[in-house]
């Protein structure tokens, strides 16, 4: 596959939307809504959150002026775009009475053709992350697959990188080198031109379709600088490579009880974050019980009944949940699936309503080994 | 260790996660809250390993996980011993002829039946446990040459919770098979061992180095087990245990039974214990 | 007096591994055999305690009787041990033991027993340490029972 490179204007920009749009993609691109970024359907670029940044600290997220008047001037959005692939109610199956017997109804929905425009490089990484899981080990999921094959990436690399944000440390971004259809790159000198580069066959036919200019070496250096400058701004990292060995020499560090007395319990970290694909399944019935219906629920495993089995919770107390949580994250997820389960988006740390920071708790494991 | 080759991710058939209806053959009570289900075997549906378990599901009520615990060769029927603790086994057993279960699986890991052979088997079961143990003992029964002794130990918590009290006299009766069988509370009727199940260790007259050990039981039942084993010369990576965790999906994509870097569901239920013994101990993992 | 084919019983069961000679023969001028049938009660609780026995073949339950109804709490068979409060000087027997099966097994008077254990430390220290053993093993099997592994509830809660 060659890469191609264009150099998109403003109105290109507006042009390759309708273009997505031609082709049956329902576009979702960031949108104002309410008082966070989110993604949501876009039919032309001026639905874009131009001059709009967002802000986010520990516990703390608010949308700001950005005089600039970028698209693509914030960090990360609100939420993941995983709410698209592997959706937070989904049904398994349903069944129908006959009697006494049942009889399972083949009726899942097709998936639908999405284009998630302008995601972040961290999501990116998050969806690389959720097809390791989810597509590519011994089993497949098949719901998954039918939307992810139906789904094209078009991601926006970051320019500007938020106070929580730690990608850089993660080798997932400001800038993403694979696992999209189309990255565009924002880049401001006077006016907003993109540099947009295909990462699939898909990407690179639709970026040809567009037929804007090819980007010369200068512009495509130019808008890379900007992503190096968006790597240097950040002050939080993980070592991530280090991270496994840290936290198995870590099971009873003190520090896990110190934040089980902060951590609620509350599951934000894990609705927030982009590789948390853990769910439970709920069963639902007709009043008359003639069909049944199986469906998979955004699960979190901070919830006591998660890890229920008879005889009662394996993890009963908020501090070993939250060390689960963080050890599957940045340790076991190594184990299983041969790469670190953290993008550093830093969602968790906005979301937190104590405020908890995961690098902070996982550099005071071991604070010699990690700077 | 767990990860598997991307190359050689089974796509799993639309239906991986869809129960398919099977016929319910017969439900047998074993004790006053135990039962053994009988249910014909869904055509599309591939033979088993003893130790893997499907996921039942009863209609409009939910789905758990349950060990199988009939013949691995006798095809035709599934065979589940099911004890009635909640609300899902309770429907599970309350079934009858005629009447449809769903079926996922078989899923997991299965008792190391190639390891075993040419060499004694010990096995150790404590309550329920002995259900997922059962295929095992079939298979060795059905290959007997291939292997030496067999002896089972098991426990039950009093005289009433023993399953399989016919079959476990039976299978004493054979050549170079022993079963001893405990209980924590007997009555004057009860004229077995008492005691819990590490109690009937002293009775063994295997040689560790030519034994590989199978368990399934409580967890606290094999940890102490294990403890004992290793006492007694046995070696870890010549015991097997099957581990319960909680599990929704059977295939990986729920998260539910994660130990510390598995999956109890696709790396296990049955681990090799070096495989788990920097997890089994820590509290709360 | 014991037979002489009876010292190698004697020698060869668990609680006296590694026994050293000398201490093997005070043990041996001591000890005498018995049998019981099956079914026959060896002691009752609050007996004052007599004898330890060192349990040959056959298999004996220690029950506690309440009314109306016998509870089985352990079995005892080859290789162990029973009645080792008898070596305690004040101490009646706590359960009831009976035979399930022909039971063959060394006996010894607890009373003379505790005696030469007073009398000789070296000897004393040797028994002590051995009962020490079953003690701590039948209290560690009472705590797993105590938590009712097996029960609805999973045990322990």
């Amino acid at each position: 596959m060659k890469r191609q490179s264009s150099r998109l204007d403003a109105a290109a920009l507006g042009q390759l939307i309708e273009l997505l749009r031609s082709h049956g993609y329902e576009v979702n691109g960031p949108v104002k809504s309410g008082p966070a970024l989110r993604l949501a359907p876009i039919s032309t670029a001026s639905d874009l959150p131009a001059g709009v940044d967002s802000d986010s600290s520990p516990g703390r997220y608010r949308l700001a002026k950005a005089s600039d008047g970028r698209i693509f001037g914030a960090g990360p959005l609100a939420d993941p775009a995983k709410r698209f692939l592997h959706v937070p109610e989904a049904r398994l199956a349903s069944a129908q009475k006959e009697n006494g017997a049942f009889r399972i109804l083949h009726d899942t929905p097709p998936a639908p053709k999405i284009a998630l425009f302008g995601i972040r490089p961290c999501d990116v990484a998050g969806i690389a992350r959720m097809d390791r899981v989810l597509m590519k080990d011994r089993f497949a999921d098949s719901q998954y697959q039918a939307r992810r094959e139906q789904t094209l990436i078009i991601a926006a690399n970051c320019v500007r990188s938020a106070s929580t944000c730690f990608c850089a440390s993660m080798d997932t971004g400001p800038r993403s080198s694979s696992g999209f259809d189309i990255v565009l790159t924002e880049h401001l000198n006077g006016r907003l031109e993109y540099l947009a580069e295909s990462g699939s066959a898909k990407g690179a036919a639709i970026l040809a379709e567009l037929k804007a200019p090819p980007a010369t070496p200068e512009f495509v250096r130019a808008c890379h600088a900007q992503c190096d400058a968006a790597a240097a701004q950040q002050t939080r990292s993980v070592e991530y490579k280090k991270a496994r060995q840290v936290i198995l020499r870590h099971f009873d560090h003190p520090r896990w009880e110190e934040t089980g007395k902060r951590c609620l319990a509350c599951g934000n970290c894990t609705m927030a974050c982009p590789t948390c694909f853990c769910v439970n399944t709920k069963d639902r019935s007709s009043p008359d019980l003639s069909h049944a219906e199986r469906w998979r629920l955004w699960d979190s495993c901070f919830t006591q009944a998660f890890s229920y089995i008879h005889g009662g919770s394996v993890r009963t107390s908020i501090k070993s949940r939250y060390r689960q949580w963080l050890s599957h994250k940045l340790a076991h997820w190594q184990d299983q699936f041969g790469e670190t389960g953290c993008v550093g988006c830093g969602r968790c740390i906005t979301w937190c309503p104590a405020g908890i920071d995961i690098t902070e708790e996982f550099a005071a494991l071991e604070p010699s080994s990690t700077t | 260790m767990t990860s598997t080759d991307p190359a050689a991710a089974i796509v799993a058939p639309p239906g991986v996660m869809e129960p398919v209806p099977a016929r319910v053959l017969s439900v047998d009570k074993e004790t006053h809250d135990t039962f053994t289900l009988r249910l014909e075997q869904p055509p599309a549906m591939t033979g088993f390993r003893p130790g893997q378990f499907s996921m039942l599901y009863v209609f409009g009520v939910g789905e758990l996980p349950i060990s199988i615990s009939g013949d691995p060769e006798h095809p035709g029927d599934l065979t589940y011993t099911v004890r009635s603790v909640g609300p899902v086994t309770y429907q599970l057993v309350t079934r009858h002829e005629g009447e449809s279960i769903g079926v996922r699986g078989p899923f997991g890991t299965s008792w190391p039946m190639a390891e075993c052979r040419g060499k004694n088997v010990l096995i150790i079961a404590g309550g329920i446990g002995l259900a997922p143990l059962r295929p095992a003992i079939y298979h060795i029964l059905r290959h007997r040459g291939d292997f030496n002794r067999l002896v089972i130990l098991y426990g039950a918590r009093s005289p009433r919770d023993v399953l399989y009290k016919k079959e476990l006299a039976a299978w004493n009766l054979l050549p170079d098979t022993q079963v001893l069988t405990t209980v924590d509370y007997g009555g004057v009727t009860w004229r077995g061992y008492v005691g819990v199940v590490t109690t009937l260790f002293k009775y063994l007259r295997l040689l560790p180095s030519e034994t590989a050990t199978i368990l399934c039981g409580p967890e606290i039942m094999m940890r102490y087990a294990i403890h004992d084993l290793s006492a007694r010369g046995f070696q870890d990576d010549q015991i097997w245990l099957s581990m319960e965790r909680n599990m929704r999906c059977a295939v990986g994509f729920c998260g539910h039974c994660q130990l510390g870097p598995h999956f109890a569901c696709k790396d296990g239920p049955v681990f090799n214990y070096p495989d788990i013994k920097p997890y089994v101990d820590l509290y709360e993992l | 007096m014991v037979p002489p084919a009876l010292r190698g019983s004697l020698a060869a069961h668990p609680f006296l591994e590694g026994i050293p000679e000398p201490l093997l023969d005070r043990l041996m001028a001591m000890a005498f055999e018995v049998t019981f049938e099956p079914g026959q009660i060896l002691f009752r609780e609050a007996d004052p305690s007599s004898f330890f026995y060192l349990i040959l073949s056959g298999t004996v339950s220690v029950e506690i009787a309440m009314p109306g109804r016998v509870l089985r709490i352990q079995t005892v068979g080859e290789g162990e041990e029973l009645g080792w409060t008898s070596i305690m000087a004040k101490v009646n027997k706590q359960f009831q033991a009976r035979s399930l099966s022909p039971v063959r097994a060394i006996a010894f008077d607890g009373v003379r027993l505790k005696a030469e254990c007073d009398s000789d430390p070296e000897f004393g220290y040797f028994i002590m340490c051995r009962i020490l053993d079953v003690v701590a093993e039948r209290l560690r099997a009472t705590r797993l029972q105590m938590l009712d592994v097996y029960s609805a509830r999973g045990g322990g809660s």
